[in-house]
């Protein structure tokens, strides 16, 4: 693990039955960077991602976040998810709950965080994702794109140092990416580690410190979005750039 | 007319609203609708007001026709003139009052059963009402109740105890219903999530549990209670008859209660454990406020369905000799003195069941309904 990485994986395998889906997966990402990770769907990339706040559970090799390594040990797993937040392909707000109160809940619980300092809490979270007026409607109540930035609001209420997207704008209209896209860049502005999963390929421009292309369980190529983009070495990359970028 | 009048709001046409238009949507849309309707209201004309002269109109209360006091069954109208036009005779259930109320509790202690009931009115109303002020408080009592309850009933701490081979009628009826209801509950969760838990020694357990009551028909489990259970006990522990009763109840109705809820369960989208799970809360954090909530919601008619089932399925009691309110009212008609009344008997014991059902089955609507403003479940 080199000195100043936060998120380490050091020859991560996993198997979904006897089907492999990570084949000796090594990434290091160091503190305030953004990665993007694309590649063809069943590549693996949502695999890992989810591996890293252990949604899923990897079998061989090594993955330290923040210091902590990611074992069995369930207290490690507490404080791995304390400082990692995750944002969902299908947003996963909790239908019961009101926005604020989808927000407040885990500062409340986790964070034993009193009623009213969480309020404020998620009433500044929702200013910065730009709904606040919307803090006391029902998640069935707000379009695609307002559930997307409730959810980064929900995730950011808990102070990460860490955020990971799974595909964040996939299920969204075409109307509503951009709003997303667009608090997503104000956050890595502001100097959030991320990992995102996307296709967007304009943000990965824009925002991304290093792209990395996935196929097949593997990382197949690492690079800076320049190099990825205008130059780039594999011939799988080639084909996946020429197929997204063309189609 | 100007062109863009073609665009302005209409009301919608007078004949597919109001009590007429609705009439001809629902009852008259087609000649076999109609003569469905027609059938339907004659069958009503015919019932309804038969049921009510025999139950009300023509029916003797105090006094039969004659105007004479009635105390045993010669008196009753029906008996006295066969040959006359007479409804049903209450004095039955008027005479007895007492016994289908609270069995053979004594009278001069019945206040501890009145106040248990009125109680038991208060325990509900945070649970019944929302925006009840206090209802921090009032849920704290809510669940201290089955302990007031139990020293009320029963006694101790300087009440008169009162053995419960002397409760009967609807208090055995309640007591079995709301206890085995409300135990049941919280096991039935608990049933629920052990079956489904990771650890396969928890699971197995719950399996083999709910599998086992359920397999088990309910009179058998309370022979089981009544007969086999206190030979499990260690000797000198005699628990009470009606103990054992609620325990084969409650065990029973969690069972059940248990399926119902992991239906639920197995509703709510993975999504939302993972969402969980990913904000930091812990497993018992999970379930109480995000994958609970739902699941019970979204198993309300079934939790009310059973909840009814169980209620009703108290009568099977008599089996075992307690005397709860079917119990009370085949006593009653047992007894040479009202011989022969059982009409009015099961007429009254099912109108007393129905109250109580149908206040259970109206109250799920209820809370149907108030869950479902503002939420779009299937949003996510």
């Amino acid at each position: 693990m080199s000195e100043n990485s936060i998120i380490s994986l050091q020859n991560v395998n996993k198997w979904f039955g006897d089907f492999q889906v990570l084949k000796d997966v090594n990434l290091e990402v160091k503190k305030k960077e953004r990665i993007v990770v694309c590649g063809p769907s069943g590549s693996g990339k949502s695999t890992m991602i989810r591996c890293i706040n252990r949604l899923e559970e990897h079998q061989e090799g090594k993955i330290v976040v923040d210091g902590i390594e990611l074992t069995g040990n369930l207290k490690n797993i507490d404080s791995v998810r304390k400082e990692v937040g995750m944002v969902f392909q299908q947003f996963n707000l909790f239908p019961h709950l009101s926005v604020k109160e989808n927000i407040t809940l885990a500062p409340i619980w986790v964070k034993k965080m009193p009623k009213a300092e969480a309020e404020e809490l998620a009433m500044k979270q929702l200013e910065i994702v730009k709904i606040p007026e919307q803090a006391n409607k029902y998640p069935g109540q707000l379009s695609g794109g307002q559930q997307q930035r409730v959810a980064i609001a929900r995730s950011l209420a808990m102070n990460p140092n860490i955020m990971l997207f799974d595909e964040p704008t996939s299920a969204l209209d075409p109307e509503m990416i951009k709003e997303v896209l667009d608090v997503m860049v104000d956050l890595a502005e502001g100097g959030m580690t991320m990992i995102v999963v996307t296709h967007e390929m304009g943000f990965a421009k824009t925002v991304a410190d290093r792209m990395v292309f996935m196929d097949e369980g593997k990382i197949v190529e690492e690079a800076s979005p320049d190099k990825f983009f205008n130059n780039p070495e594999s011939d799988r990359t080639k084909l996946f750039l020429s197929q997204i970028l063309h189609q | 007319m100007e062109n863009n009048s073609n665009f302005e709001t209409r009301k919608p046409p007078v004949a597919t609203t109001g009590i007429l238009g609705w009439c001809r949507q629902h009852l008259f849309s087609n000649w076999i609708n109609s003569f469905i309707t027609l059938l339907v209201i004659y069958f009503l004309y015919q019932l309804i007001p038969w049921f009510l002269d025999w139950s009300v109109f023509s029916a003797d209360f105090w006094t039969n026709y004659k105007g004479e006091l009635i105390v045993d069954r010669t008196f009753c109208s029906r008996v006295a003139d066969p040959e006359g036009d007479h409804g049903a005779c209450w004095a039955i259930i008027i005479v007895r009052f007492y016994q289908f109320m609270y069995g053979f509790y004594p009278s001069e202690q019945v206040w501890r059963v009145n106040l248990t009931y009125f109680l038991l009115v208060v325990a509900l109303l945070p649970l019944l009402i929302e925006k009840i002020p206090g209802r921090k408080h009032l849920i704290k009592f809510t669940i201290a109740f089955p302990i007031v309850a139990f020293i009320l009933l029963y006694g101790g701490f300087g009440f008169q105890i009162i053995p419960t081979n002397k409760w009967g009628g609807l208090l055995v009826t309640l007591v079995l219903g709301v206890f085995g209801i409300a135990i049941a509950f919280p096991l039935g969760i608990l049933l629920a999530l052990g079956r489904r838990s990771q650890l396969p020694v928890i699971s197995m357990f719950c399996t083999l549990f709910i599998e086992f009551i359920r397999g088990v028909p309910l009179i058998t489990l309370l022979f089981f209670g009544m007969v086999m259970l206190p030979l499990f006990l260690p000797e000198g522990l005699n628990l009470d008859g009606l103990v054992r009763v609620l325990v084969a109840v409650t065990l029973f109705q969690a069972a059940y209660m248990a399926e119902v809820i992991r239906g639920g369960l197995q509703a709510i989208p993975r999504g939302q454990y993972e969402a969980a799970q990913s904000v930091g809360l812990s497993y018992w954090q999970m379930n109480r406020k995000i994958i609970l909530p739902q699941a019970i919601r979204i198993s309300i008619p079934s939790i009310v369905n059973t909840s009814i089932g169980l209620f009703k399925d108290t009568t099977l009691v008599i089996i075992i000799g307690l005397l709860d309110l079917l119990g009370i009212g085949r006593g009653a008609l047992a007894d040479a003195t009202w011989m022969g009344l059982s009409n009015e008997v099961y007429v009254f014991v099912a109108l007393v069941f129905f109250i109580f059902t149908f206040s259970m089955s109206r109250y799920s609507l209820y809370l149907e309904k108030k869950l479902k403003t503002g939420i779009n479940m299937g949003a996510d």
